[in-house]
């Protein structure tokens, strides 16, 4: 039953992952960025969710109502102001600058919060859970891994069932062609960058939930949320779910194994796929 | 009759290559001009300035009375300019109606209902209603050029470009590739076209430019322009079979 119980937490945990990895795979699907600052916009989101939890002092999961508008808007100036600049056939530039942006923003934590790690707490949910059987269920994953459901198949909805889903996929299909099209696509690559961090904004806060962060805390996310994408599949947000959930079991069993072995199982579960299955599980059919 | 577009002494190069030397012409609303020339004469360049892809290095271009040569070409699209490629450019990833509602969407700036009608409209008229939901990668040439055409009509376009729409086709596809545009120039679009199948231009044009190394050699009624000199001597001595 233990064993049971360590896979199912990774589930829970993968549900986390695949949240950190759903903004990534999105700008990468659409725009072909590689987000190094990724893991560092997470943690901003969790502080930025700490500030507006104990300023207004409510609950960490209504601060939502705030961070998600407010890195998205980060997200569509960020895109419009910077990184459109450096947007070409070059995968290159856009990648350096968010490295850049990565180290600054690391700094600007620190110099802003301090190198003290922090925690949201969110009182009675913190140690809610349910009991299946022998199996306790903590009520705060259970919730997270139904808002990474929710958050990717809401993703998947607004890709095949709306306007601006199309002109992402136009965009994301050829740029140019979309561009005598009608779509201006400096506006859609800033708007997936808005919609990126506003999936950030929900990754962030839930981190912050969960576990204590602190400014040095985003290059591993990163790395978490690269790996669940790659598992996957580029561009699959589906695929990425499961990615997320791969690398979630493999370090629940990994600690059940030993605790040291957490992260290392994680790990070698992805340079394992990674070696048999170097497109992930489920890539995006080529055309 | 007011003139829809005017070039003004357009000219660009990339380094010491010239692809469009001082072009100036206008162009009346509802007429329907065909484009010849050499291969490299520079007749898609002239596309890509018309539609904002390329930008030039001095002249300018006015479209509907209007200054738009800062436009980029999102903005010169929702004016009303639409173009084709000469080798289909499709959103592969996409339905053969997603394509079309694209254009509609963003190049009509359509209401969803009214970019629905719009979309089976054009479909209908360019005969691919019956592949609405096949992947845009699926399709034939013919039904390739097809869907080029069906995206630029659907952004609700005055001006259609058309870029070697008829090259690669077999005679018959041809033929009924001219009757669309026919039947597409009847509703009073107007269309500039490219092309090196001249018979299917004369079935269409009432107007010839001829380009070489970026200028206009020759301009003015078909069989006139056909039988000039300098045509005879720039273009056809070239490509005698043409």
């Amino acid at each position: 039953m233990v064993w049971v119980n360590s896979i199912l937490q990774g589930v829970l945990l993968g549900g986390l992952y695949a949240l950190f990895a759903a903004g990534l795979s999105l700008i990468f699907g659409i725009m072909r960025l590689v987000n190094i600052a990724h893991g560092d916009l997470i943690v901003l989101a969790a502080f930025l969710g700490l500030v507006v939890t104990s300023s207004l002092d409510i609950h960490p999961l209504a601060s939502l109502v705030v961070v998600v508008p407010a890195m998205a808007l980060l997200g569509y100036l960020l895109q419009y102001l910077l990184l459109n600049r450096t947007m070409s056939d070059d995968i290159l530039p856009p990648l350096l600058v968010t490295f850049g942006l990565s180290v600054i923003l690391q700094n600007v934590m620190l110099e802003t919060f301090s190198a003290d790690p922090q925690k949201m707490n969110t009182g009675a949910l913190d140690t809610a859970s349910i009991t299946v059987g022998a199996l306790h269920i903590g009520v705060l994953p259970l919730l997270m891994f139904a808002v990474a459901i929710a958050v990717i198949a809401g993703l998947q909805w607004l890709f095949y069932h709306t306007a601006i889903g199309r002109a992402f996929r136009a965009t994301s299909d050829n740029a140019d062609i979309a561009q005598l099209m009608g779509l201006n696509k400096k506006h859609v690559f800033s708007l997936a960058m808005a919609l990126s961090l506003a999936v950030v904004a929900i990754a962030g806060i839930f981190l912050g939930t969960k576990t204590s962060f602190d400014p040095s805390s985003g290059p591993a996310r990163l790395i978490f949320g690269f790996e669940a994408v790659i598992i996957g599949g580029l561009g699959n947000l589906w695929g990425t779910l499961f990615g997320g959930i791969i690398l979630g079991v493999a370090q629940g069993i990994g600690a059940q194994i030993h605790p040291g072995l957490q992260q290392l199982a994680g790990h070698l579960v992805f340079l394992i796929l990674l070696a048999i299955r170097p497109n992930g599980l489920f890539p995006r059919v080529a055309h | 009759m007011s003139n829809i577009l005017t070039c003004d002494a357009l000219s660009k190069s990339f380094g010491s290559v010239v692809v469009a030397d001082s072009i100036s012409f206008s162009i009346e609303k509802g007429e329907a001009v065909g484009i010849i020339g050499p291969n490299g004469a520079g007749k898609t360049s002239l596309f890509n300035l018309i539609t904002g892809t390329l930008q030039p290095t001095s002249g300018q271009v006015h479209f509907k009375a209007q200054d738009i040569t800062p436009k980029n070409s999102a903005t010169r699209c929702r004016a009303g300019i639409a173009r084709s490629f000469q080798i289909p450019q499709p959103f592969a990833g996409m339905s053969v109606y997603e394509n079309v509602l694209v254009a509609a969407t963003h190049g009509a700036s359509l209401k969803p209902q009214q970019a629905q009608a719009t979309c089976i409209d054009a479909l209908e008229q360019t005969g691919l209603l019956a592949r609405v939901n096949d992947l845009a990668g699926s399709l034939t040439l013919l039904e390739r050029k097809r869907l080029e055409l069906t995206r630029a009509l659907a952004s609700n376009p005055s001006l259609l470009l058309l870029d070697e729409i008829a090259g690669g086709l077999t005679d018959k596809e041809c033929q009924s590739l001219i009757e669309t545009i026919q039947s597409i120039r009847a509703t009073g679009v107007t269309i500039v076209w490219i092309e090196h199948v001249v018979h299917a231009l004369l079935a269409v044009v009432e107007r010839l430019i001829v380009l070489d190394f970026g200028k206009i050699i020759a301009d003015g009624e078909p069989n006139t322009v056909i039988n000039s000199q300098v045509v005879r001597e720039n273009y056809m001595g070239i490509a005698a079979d043409a």
